[in-house]
């Protein structure tokens, strides 16, 4: 499906060529067109967006180990069910996206390699642990939440696989929204101990949540040129505002206080301000050394070995019954 | 055979790419909705039912993604050229008279 950039005129005079490019490339993205695979693109922006998109395919994958933790020990059967296919899509949202980066001329088995390898990173959200039942209502809720404020602006991004693949997921993701925000619902209507429960996986996720959208503007790098380039249409702060301002009303209508003395709302610009993000946290985190970060990469190779032996007997199998 | 090739270390996660198309309900077309991976046809379909199907369809595609062939956007003014100066071949070049309603 990859076809190479033709880097060259007939006179042989590149520089010029790649100038023209490069400009008629900005154009188009001005004009509110997609770049679809075979076009033309700056390596720049292939390198962006295969990073980017490989990033989000991990996470989606890394993303079932702490929810699938707890399918066999959900409470009922309707909220086991509801797990499942909460997970399940997970794992399809992972192979969309794998689909979409392989459009930028990767391989996907490179791609797991790098996964396994410790190479490439993940949503770091993941690496913190499941500890109790309500925590599968507040991932739902906020960390699931988070990520449709993430995605939701991705699905007008310039690159059309991937555009089209937010499309996809974002449609399915609030389905998990509102499965964990009923969990969070009942038992925060719940006895006291079931309130306290719900109570303290918020006190828990709530600043990991909040550190999902990435460093503040102030510390993020190249973020100029995926602004311009429409592979990022908002800033990281002003996505975490829009947070913020959605979570403060969804915790008061179900009784619950966000743990964060520094929450108030601010007349003038119209939103909550809130207190000091801990960055030392999100940086131990992303190097590795987070709660589960080993756990979750052990998961990651046991998954891919477990697995080697369904892939192969579905090679053997079409290898020994060809078709036509 | 085959067989043994495909099962060594190196060349174990290679398996062909399929293209799937996906008709939402009977008398639509069938829209492209993504790819994957799988050894053959058969095996394609199954997957592409669970990938992209988990809620539904009325009938699903896949077909290898070598067997495509694309117009590229290199060559796409040249190619798309002669469909561009045919104005009449839309009704808004015809003049009736303003009294008539076809």
């Amino acid at each position: 499906m990859e076809s190479q950039p033709h880097n060259r005129d007939i006179s042989g005079n590149t520089a010029l060529d790649e100038a023209q490019r490069v400009k008629r490339f900005e154009e188009r993205i001005q004009a509110g067109e997609r770049i679809e695979p075979k076009d033309w693109m700056p390596d720049v922006y292939r390198r962006q967006l295969t990073r980017m998109i490989s990033q989000h395919a991990h996470s989606e994958v890394v993303g079932m180990y702490p929810e699938g933790n707890w399918i066999t020990r959900a409470p009922t059967l309707r909220r086991k069910l509801g797990l499942l296919a909460k997970v399940q899509d997970e794992c399809g949202h992972g192979l969309y996206l794998y689909c979409a980066a392989e459009t930028l001329g990767v391989d996907r088995s490179d791609l797991t390699d790098e996964l396994l390898s410790g190479k490439a990173k993940y949503a770091s959200i993941f690496n913190y642990p499941t500890l109790s039942w309500a925590d599968i209502g507040v991932i739902g809720w906020l960390v699931d939440g988070a990520a449709i404020i993430n995605q939701t602006p991705l699905a007008k991004c310039s690159y059309g696989p991937y555009a089209r693949a937010m499309v996809h997921i974002c449609k399915e993701e609030s389905f998990h929204l509102k499965q964990g925000y009923e969990i969070v619902t009942k038992l925060a209507q719940g006895n006291s101990a079931q309130k306290e429960m719900v109570q303290e996986s918020v006190n828990r996720w709530w600043w990991p949540v909040l550190m999902m959208f990435g460093p503040s503007d102030s510390d993020s790098s190249n973020s100029e040129d995926l602004m311009r380039w429409k592979v990022k249409l908002f800033s990281n702060d002003s996505l975490r505002q829009r947070f913020v301002n959605g979570s403060v009303g969804q915790a008061k209508a179900v009784n619950l206080t966000l743990p964060d003395p520094d929450l108030r709302f601010n007349e003038e610009s119209g939103n909550w301000d809130y207190g000091t993000i801990n960055w030392d946290e999100f940086w131990q985190v992303v190097k590795g050394h987070g709660p589960c970060n080993r756990e979750r990469m052990r998961m990651s190779r046991k998954k891919h070995n477990d697995g080697r032996w369904v892939r192969e007997a579905a090679r053997a199998y079409s290898a020994r019954h060809p078709e036509k | 055979m085959k067989m043994e090739k495909n099962t060594t270390a190196e060349n174990e996660e290679k398996m062909p790419l399929w293209e799937v198309f996906s008709q939402a309900k009977s008398g639509k077309p069938h829209t492209h909705v993504g790819s994957l991976h799988a050894p053959d046809g058969t095996m394609a379909l199954q997957n592409a039912r669970d990938a992209y199907a988990r809620r539904g369809s009325a009938s699903l595609w896949v077909v290898p993604a070598e067997a495509i062939i694309a117009s590229t956007p290199e060559d796409s003014p040249m190619f798309f050229d002669p469909a561009e100066d045919k104005v009449y071949r839309h009704p808004q070049f015809y003049k009736i008279p303003r009294s008539v309603r076809l």
